[in-house]
């Protein structure tokens, strides 16, 4: 009953984090190209005057973004800004923290996910969610990717289902001769790919990633950011990420969220500047966003 | 020399503790031991008077013999020990699945709401009922209202509601145990609550649960006084078995209590075999129950 | 799009793809377990109101309360004799003597086992006592019974102490009340902070110091729980005095008498004259209510004091 409330800690921690890493400003010339010019054509998102509420206190207020189809968007901000909180509003996972509230107009194609006669449970069969640790059932590997496939319903070729998804997650040569062996048994970087693996298994259209490396080592880190890049083809992705380089490296799009404290001293997490990555690593218009990607706070 | 009337202070130049003070704690050490023991000492007494005076019947005869009516020394208390474990049965099918289910609403389901807070305060207060009241209730309600008899039913169901808080609290601890992480990896690919607790958190809990289950077992099987006030008697001699549940019945502490009462010396010597018996088989429970424990302690990593 | 989960040409893709009726269903019935303990309750409270609320028909409460003697043996509602007092005299008895045993030695356990016992006796100690725990209380009364009282009689040689009587029954009733007492106090003593310790230990206290004078204090709401839970299960405890008090309910101070308790008067009149209808029977729950009264008094109140009284670390 209390599930996210974890993630409410996010809420409670509002403070400035320590910096990762100062300066690298300007990103890599290859890391981003988006196809796509600075207008969004058929957004997978639209968020209108979006507000998240923890019991009476607001975690997230006036979140309008426009997030487009088959590209990468990331959520970058200092710690306890709102990045998860505003992630978890994509997908309905709030309604499974108790005292937990969004107002507000989240559309998915057109169709608000807060309406009336709405199935959160048809929402994130379609909206899959890759988590912070590496959460594989206690089962086969095997078994861990059928698993959505068969809640569905799922009535095809479950072995062609599993070496797709596998292949589609670059996992498929390391594990296809253990597949019935404990998804826990393997390393975190794999864990991590079983679970995203175990979460295109079901064809979602958007897959969301709640910082999926911060438990990762680099290696394995740059592994999945390059995974990543592949599942851009068929999947639109968000990603939330305290390490700004990572969103440089991957992400089309970038929104800086950050905290915004009044004279009571109450804070609430906005969306400072919403971009293409490009412009907002090299010329953000927002000076709080430059003083962030520059590293003089955050 | 001056002398004080406080007590010398500790010599400052080797830090030693002066020797009243090093005895004084050693006696306040030594006592807090001994009381510790004092239950360990008083267990150690019961069994020994226990075997010493009940082994000389105890024999594979003992266990399965009916009692003699016309000599009483010929006793056997095969309706006792078979009377048990139907009940053992009963109890077993009827408060698993009850507090299971219960220990899954509260813990998965239940609104926080004032409902169920009421259903959480009523858990905890059910516990702390006497097993005397519990009799009660079942003569009133099974014998009585239900009019279901001095039954070996009534007696099972009255152990059910008996047992239950146990049951109750020993799930919700075992669901408790399961990290939240399992939860969300379900809830997020889409499963529906029903789906994530069955398929998911269920497997992962049920070592914890079965231990509890059995502990709660094990209170059952040695509880006399609910029984008793439901009309359970020694006065039974043929063995029960599950299926009779609208009989007479009889169990195996209503055998010890009856024989214990009885001034005959040899009577009191049964009374010692039947609680062997008794013993016995908690043992046998409570083994079972610790390895389903270790079980569930090698679970979820 | 994906194909398992979108359908084609659909108005609203996230309705409910169907009604979940199961999911209803399981959750009505898990909703049903629950609510089985809010039905036991109500139906306790119902079924001895059934028979108390009649007895006290016929049965004015001033003779309940001030009548000197518990005899209800007979069949004419006048004469018998149904005052409640011998009855209680012999539960406080056990009650008492119960707790001077308990108490002390739980307490002193509670404190070697969270304070000086090491991890290995901590392992082999707790679980001796969770053993003493199991026990069932109609093996504690055979003991109380064939051994204790005769110990006493005729190893001792006291020639003072009834074949039945309370100190007996009290004594065991304790020894079964030293794993309750220990654990609940132990619980209460190890979830003080160690910083607290440290602070006595670093101004000079000796290891018994800090543990009556620091510990104790602060673990207080716990401890005092403890004995007001002891307290409880001592009044409802059944079995023990059933074998080793005795059936004749005097109102008296000297507990090497036969006496009865409440319990020991419900176990032992089953299955006698008390026929259903009867006012033996009535008084049977007559009994019964005041017993869950009191129990459930005491334990609310221990609820109270751990919720009051509990230092938020």
């Amino acid at each position: 009953m209390t599930l996210s409330d974890e993630h409410a800690n996010e809420v409670n921690g509002m403070q400035q984090s320590t910096t990762t890493d100062p300066g690298l400003a300007a990103p890599p010339a290859t890391a981003t190209a988006p196809d796509d010019p600075t207008v969004v054509t058929e957004p997978v998102f639209e968020l209108q005057d979006v507000n998240v509420y923890y019991g009476d206190f607001l975690a997230v207020r006036d979140v309008g973004l426009r997030i487009p189809s088959n590209e990468i968007t990331a959520l970058i901000g200092p710690s306890g800004c709102g990045k998860s909180t505003l992630l978890r509003t994509l997908n309905r996972m709030h309604d499974l923290t108790h005292g937990a509230r969004v107002e507000g107009e989240v559309r998915y194609h057109g169709h608000n996910i807060y309406g009336p006669n709405v199935d959160p449970v048809e929402v994130r069969r379609r909206i899959g969610m890759v988590f912070q640790k590496p959460n594989p059932f206690p089962k086969s590997i095997y078994d861990n990717v059928t698993f959505g496939a068969k809640i569905i319903g799922y009535k095809g070729d479950l072995d062609e289902l599993v070496e797709r998804s596998l292949r589609g997650a670059a996992l498929w040569d390391e594990v296809k001769d253990k597949l019935h062996e404990s998804g826990l048994s393997l390393s975190g970087g794999q864990q991590q790919r079983l679970c995203i693996a175990r979460a295109i298994a079901t064809e979602p259209d958007v897959i969301l990633m709640d910082e999926p490396c911060s438990a990762l080592d680099p290696i394995a880190t740059l592994r999945i950011e390059e995974l990543m890049r592949d599942l851009r083809k068929d999947y639109s992705i968000v990603i939330v990420t305290h390490n700004m380089q990572q969103a440089a490296r991957v992400s089309d799009r970038t929104a800086f969220l950050s905290l915004d404290v009044k004279e009571d001293g109450v804070r609430t997490g906005i969306v400072v500047e919403y971009d293409t990555t490009d412009k907002i690593f090299t010329d953000a218009s927002d000076e709080r966003t430059e003083a962030y990607i520059t590293g003089r706070f955050g | 020399m001056a002398t004080t009337t406080t007590a010398p202070t500790t010599d400052r130049a080797t830090f030693e503790q002066p020797k009243h003070r090093a005895r004084r704690e050693l006696r306040i050490r030594l006592g807090l031991q001994a009381a510790t023991l004092v239950g360990v000492v008083v267990l150690a007494v019961l069994l020994v008077r226990v075997l010493a005076v009940g082994l000389e019947f105890l024999d594979w005869g003992f266990l399965t013999s009916l009692p003699s009516r016309i000599d009483p020394s010929q006793a056997g208390v095969s309706p006792g020990l078979t009377g048990t474990l139907s009940l053992m049965l009963i109890v077993a099918i009827g408060s698993f699945p009850l507090g299971i289910g219960a220990a899954l609403y509260l813990e998965e389901f239940a609104p926080k709401n004032r409902l169920t807070n009421l259903i959480e305060t009523n858990i905890a207060n059910l516990a702390g009922v006497p097993s005397v009241v519990y009799g009660l209730l079942g003569a009133g309600l099974f014998v009585g209202i239900l009019d279901l008899g001095r039954s070996l039913l009534a007696g099972g169901l009255t152990l059910i509601l008996l047992i239950l808080p146990v049951i109750i609290v020993t799930s919700r601890e075992a669901i408790k145990a399961v990290p939240n992480a399992l939860r969300e990896g379900g809830l997020g690919l889409g499963a529906t609550r029903w789906q994530t607790t069955y398929k998911l958190l269920l497997p992962q809990a049920l070592p914890g649960m079965i231990t509890g289950a059995i502990l709660g077992l094990s209170r059952a099987i040695g509880e006399a006084a609910p029984i008793l006030v439901v009309g359970a008697t020694s006065a039974r001699f043929r063995n029960s078995s599950p299926l009779d549940l609208l009989e007479q019945f009889s169990a195996l502490p209503i055998n010890i209590y009856n024989y214990t009462f009885d001034p005959d010396p040899t009577f009191q010597a049964i009374a010692a075999s039947a609680i062997i018996v008794l013993l016995g088989a908690l043992l046998l429970m409570n083994g079972i129950a610790i390895y389903f424990r270790n079980r569930a302690s090698k679970g979820v990593r | 799009m994906a194909a398992l989960t979108q359908r084609a040409g659909e108005d609203n893709p996230l309705a409910p793809r169907s009604k979940r009726l199961g999911e209803k269903v399981i959750l009505a019935v898990l909703f049903a377990c629950g609510a089985v303990s809010v039905v036991t309750t109500v139906a306790i409270v119902l079924v001895l109101a059934n028979e108390t609320i009649p007895f006290f028909r016929d049965v004015s409460w001033q003779r309940f309360v001030f009548d000197t003697e518990w005899q209800p043996f007979g069949s004419d509602l006048d004469v018998v004799r149904l005052g409640i007092w011998p009855l209680i005299t012999g539960t406080m008895h056990v009650t008492v003597i119960g707790l001077l045993v308990a108490v002390p030695i739980g307490l002193a356990a509670a404190t070697y086992l969270s304070e000086y016992a090491t991890p290995k006796v901590r392992g082999t100690l707790k679980p001796t006592l969770e053993l003493l725990a199991g026990i069932p209380t109609v093996v504690l009364g055979f003991f109380a019974l064939t051994t204790v009282t005769p110990f006493f009689r005729n190893v001792l040689g006291f020639e003072g102490i009834d074949f039945f009587n309370s100190f007996s029954g009290g004594l065991v009733v304790g020894v079964m009340l030293i794993p309750t007492v220990a654990s609940v106090s132990e619980d209460a003593m190890t979830a003080v902070p160690n910083a607290l310790r440290e602070a006595g230990y670093g101004l000079g206290a000796s290891k018994s110091r800090v543990a009556l004078r620091v510990v104790f204090p602060a673990a207080l709401s716990g401890i005092v729980a403890a004995i007001i839970l002891a307290m409880s299960r001592a009044v409802g405890e059944t079995m023990i005095v059933a074998l080793a008090v005795g059936s004749r309910p005097t109102i008296t101070l000297n507990p090497f008498v036969q006496n009865q308790t409440m319990t020991g008067y419900i176990a032992q009149s089953v299955g006698g004259e008390a026929a259903r209808g009867s006012f033996q029977y009535e008084a049977l729950f007559a009994v019964g209510s005041t017993l869950f009264l009191m129990t459930l008094a005491l334990n609310l109140i221990a609820a109270a004091v751990v919720r009051r009284y509990r230092q938020e670390y």
